[in-house]
Formats: structure tokens, C-alpha cells, sequence
């Protein structure tokens, strides 16, 4: 008998207390239960999470790299957010 | 590594690219920028790198036999933890390097659809058999060692997901190494038999470690397109010299013997140079013809056949729960 092709879950981990989940891979696997016990075998197996998330993979919507471009113009045209475009004397000191 | 038999990029299949595209994506290659799964690729290097990744991932699964072999026979709980963890270690990376692959577009069951049928290539090491514990003690010092100095410069491959892959297989294979060193140093001090038992492992495997690296850099033609999109940046032949060098004075440390009465060191480079390789060995091997090429095909389609129950069984009750719980939300 086929089985169906199993679905993919992207894991993310965090390492410690204080930092935020982060991305380390995928997995394939039936359900949630299964998907959270692949994760801590495939990607955990030195100590390396406190936390894990798993996410099906279909639920995740990315932007398009090709158009990256038009995604951050917004960003990429406004220098004036950064603390680098004011001039502060230097007598004044770090600020 | 693991990458001898794919030194073939489809460069012939670029004609049909769109010249600028790939002109662009040959920019970036060349600024050191990252491919991901998501950006334009020409259909060569997705192909080449499908192909070298899920017999990469081939490899490391294959790999877990020959030192499965041991690990109800290890010399002591200490030497079968270790073994066992590593052997781990092995199926994980498989797992990485198969997540690595998908994302260029390709399902998991279809690449280990390959491989059961004999279609994709893994590594011609592990056709070898591990006849005593000291195999054990030879494929972490020298299979893993070959294997860190052909990943190391992978962890910088253009490929984004590949070379995320191998920076965590990286990490762990260090372990490999020294815990198969570890193995050597204790026999190689223990009584006649223990050091005659690992001079006759080094024997077997010295000469198939070598070949891991692939044929030499005369003999293949297709390293040019892997090295243009920086999958590759080594030559094999390079990689192969520089894991003689670092890999004689451990040997000397032992007070085992390379089986290779020539070899001595130039006086000018440093170099440890080495006897001709026997490069038909490697052909027959990479043909179906080495030592345990059927048994471990064969051991893989068993472990599959005999786990359909379980992939059975985990679709079969996923499904059930998800029927319930659309079942109770209509209530």
C-alpha cells in the first residue's frame, strides 16, 4: 500500500532563557506528538534547546526573494532612522 | 565527500538558461552571496546539487551499517554508548542533508526511492566490511577524518541550505574522530594481538580511505562547473594530499605503519607523497562490485520493507485524530 507523502515541519529552537526561537531546519513527520519527538532526536541531541516549536511547513507564508527589492524600499530610503544620520558635537560626548 | 561519483555537473543542459539570469547568478556566486531555495538557479546547478546532497544524505545513512555491525559487540559499555551516540549522529546528518536536498524541490520519499532502487550513488567506502573491533577504531580516525576535511570547505558551498547543513555535521563530527582515535591508541598499546589487530585494519582501509576523495584531478572533467559555483573549492587531489599530511604523524604517534613502503616526505614542500592509487578498485566498487555492495542495499530495503508498518500506522491514526477533531469542532 502507498503511504501519503509525510509532512514537512520547520523546527525552531531556543537555545536558553532569554533568547528567541530560532530556525535550525525541518523533519518530516505524521503528526504534531511525532514532529515534537523527531525534532528534539534530529536537532537537540547535545543539549542544545530548552524550547522547541515545530510549524507545518504549508502554514508558513515567505516573501519573494525577487522582489526583495520593492519588499524593503521602504527601509532601504530612509537613512534618517538611523542614529548615524544626526550629527551630535563631539564635545558633548557618546550619546 | 561522499561526492566522488557526482563530479558530473549537467553543463549541458544551460543552454536552454536565459543567458542574463545566469549571468546575474554567476554575479553572485562570484560576490561570495548565498543561494536559497527560493532564488533563481540555472537548472544544472540544481540538479548537480540535488544530486550530490541526497548522495551525501545516501552516505551518512548507509554509513550507520558497517559500524552497526559492532555496537552489540563493543568492547565495553564506555566504547558502546559512544557507539551508539554516533552512530546517531550518522543518521542525523543523513536527516539534515535530506532536509537540505528537499528544499531544491525534490520529496524525501523520492530520493530514498532512489536509493533503495540503486539508481543514486552513496559513498564506495562502505562497501567495505568491518571485519574486527579495530575497523571500528579506523573509520572514526580516518572515514571521519576524510570526511571533516571535504566538509570543512562545504560549510562554505553557495548553497545556503547545504552549507547550513554542514556546519552542524561539522560540529558533531568531531567526535567521530577522536573517539575512533581513542579506539587506535588503546589497542596500539595494548597486548600483540590488539596492535596487530589495528596495523591489519589500517592495512584494509588505508588505500579505500584515499579513494574517498575521488579520482584524481586529471581524470576529472566536470570539477571545473562545480568550482565556478563554489560548491566545490577544493581539487580532490588537493584535499586528498592535505589528509595524508596531517594524518602521517597520527599514524607515527600510534607506531602503526602506513601500508604504503614508498611513501616518504619531500624535503621541499612537506609533502607526504603517496603511492599510485589503484584506481580500478575504486571503479569496480562504484560499479556494484565491492565487497558488500549487495548486503547493504539489500539491509537498507529490509529496514525499509520492515518499517512500512510504522509509517503505516503514523499516517493511518494522524489521519483518525485529525477525522475526530473536525468531528467534534462540526458539534
Amino acid at each position: 500500500m502507498a503511504t501519503p507523502n509525510t509532512p514537512l515541519w520547520e523546527v525552531f529552537i531556543r537555545s536558553r532563557n532569554g533568547l528567541a526561537h530560532k530556525h535550525v531546519g525541518s523533519l518530516h513527520a505524521a503528526d504534531t506528538t511525532l514532529a515534537l519527538q523527531a525534532a528534539r532526536d534530529i536537532y537537540t541531541r547535545r543539549g542544545e534547546g530548552l524550547s522547541i516549536w515545530v510549524v507545518p511547513s504549508s502554514a508558513i507564508t515567505a516573501s519573494d526573494p525577487a522582489e526583495k527589492g520593492m519588499m524593503f524600499e521602504p527601509a532601504e530610503s530612509k537613512i534618517y532612522r538611523h542614529p548615524t544620520f544626526y550629527d551630535v558635537p563631539e564635545e558633548v560626548g557618546h550619546m | 565527500m561522499y561526492t566522488q561519483a557526482l563530479n558530473n555537473s549537467e553543463a549541458e543542459d544551460r543552454g536552454i538558461e536565459d543567458a542574463a539570469r545566469a549571468e546575474q547568478f554567476q554575479a553572485r556566486i562570484d560576490a561570495e552571496d548565498r543561494i536559497e531555495p527560493n532564488d533563481w538557479m540555472p537548472a544544472a546547478y540544481r540538479k548537480t546539487l540535488t544530486r550530490q546532497i541526497s548522495q551525501h544524505a545516501h552516505s551518512e545513512i548507509v554509513g550507520m551499517l558497517p559500524e552497526g555491525n559492532w555496537i552489540t559487540r563493543a568492547p565495553s559499555l564506555r566504547r558502546k554508548a559512544a557507539l551508539l551516540a554516533k552512530v546517531q549522529d550518522e543518521c542525523g546528518h543523513g536527516l539534515y542533508l535530506y532536509a537540505a536536498a528537499e528544499t531544491l524541490g525534490i520529496s524525501r520519499e523520492e530520493l530514498v526511492d532512489q536509493m533503495l532502487a540503486g539508481k543514486a550513488k552513496y559513498s564506495s567506502i562502505f562497501n567495505y566490511p568491518t571485519l574486527t573491533w579495530a575497523d571500528i577504531g579506523v573509520i572514526g580516525w580516518l572515514v571521519d577524518g576524510a570526511a571533516i576535511m571535504n566538509q570543512i570547505p562545504l560549510c562554505r558551498c553557495s548553497y545556503g541550505p547545504y552549507a547550513r547543513a554542514m556546519i552542524r555535521v561539522c560540529k558533531e563530527e568531531s567526535f567521530h574522530q577522536r573517539q575512533g582515535y581513542e579506539i587506535m591508541l588503546t589497542l596500539s598499546r595494548g597486548s600483540q594481538e590488539q596492535k596487530a589487530m589495528a596495523q591489519d585494519a589500517l592495512n584494509r582501509w588505508w588505500w579505500p580511505v584515499l579513494m574517498m576523495f575521488g579520482p584524481p584531478d586529471s581524470a576529472s572533467q566536470h570539477n571545473d562547473t562545480s568550482t565556478k559555483w563554489k560548491i566545490k573549492r577544493f581539487s580532490n587531489d588537493e584535499l586528498r594530499q592535505k589528509f595524508v599530511d596531517a594524518t602521517v604523524p597520527q599514524a607515527q604517534y600510534l607506531g602503526l605503519a602506513i601500508p604504503d613502503p614508498d611513501m616518504k616526505q619531500n624535503a621541499t614542500t612537506g609533502h607526504w607523497e603517496y603511492s599510485a592509487i589503484d584506481w580500478d578498485e575504486f571503479k569496480q566498487v562504484l560499479a556494484g562490485n565491492g565487497p558488500c555492495n549487495r548486503d547493504r542495499l539489500a539491509a537498507r530495503r529490509k529496514a525499509h520493507d520492515d518499517g512500512a508498518w510504522v509509517r503505516e500506522a503514523a499516517a493511518a491514526y494522524a489521519e483518525k485524530r485529525r477525522y475526530r477533531q473536525a468531528a467534534q469542532a462540526a458539534e
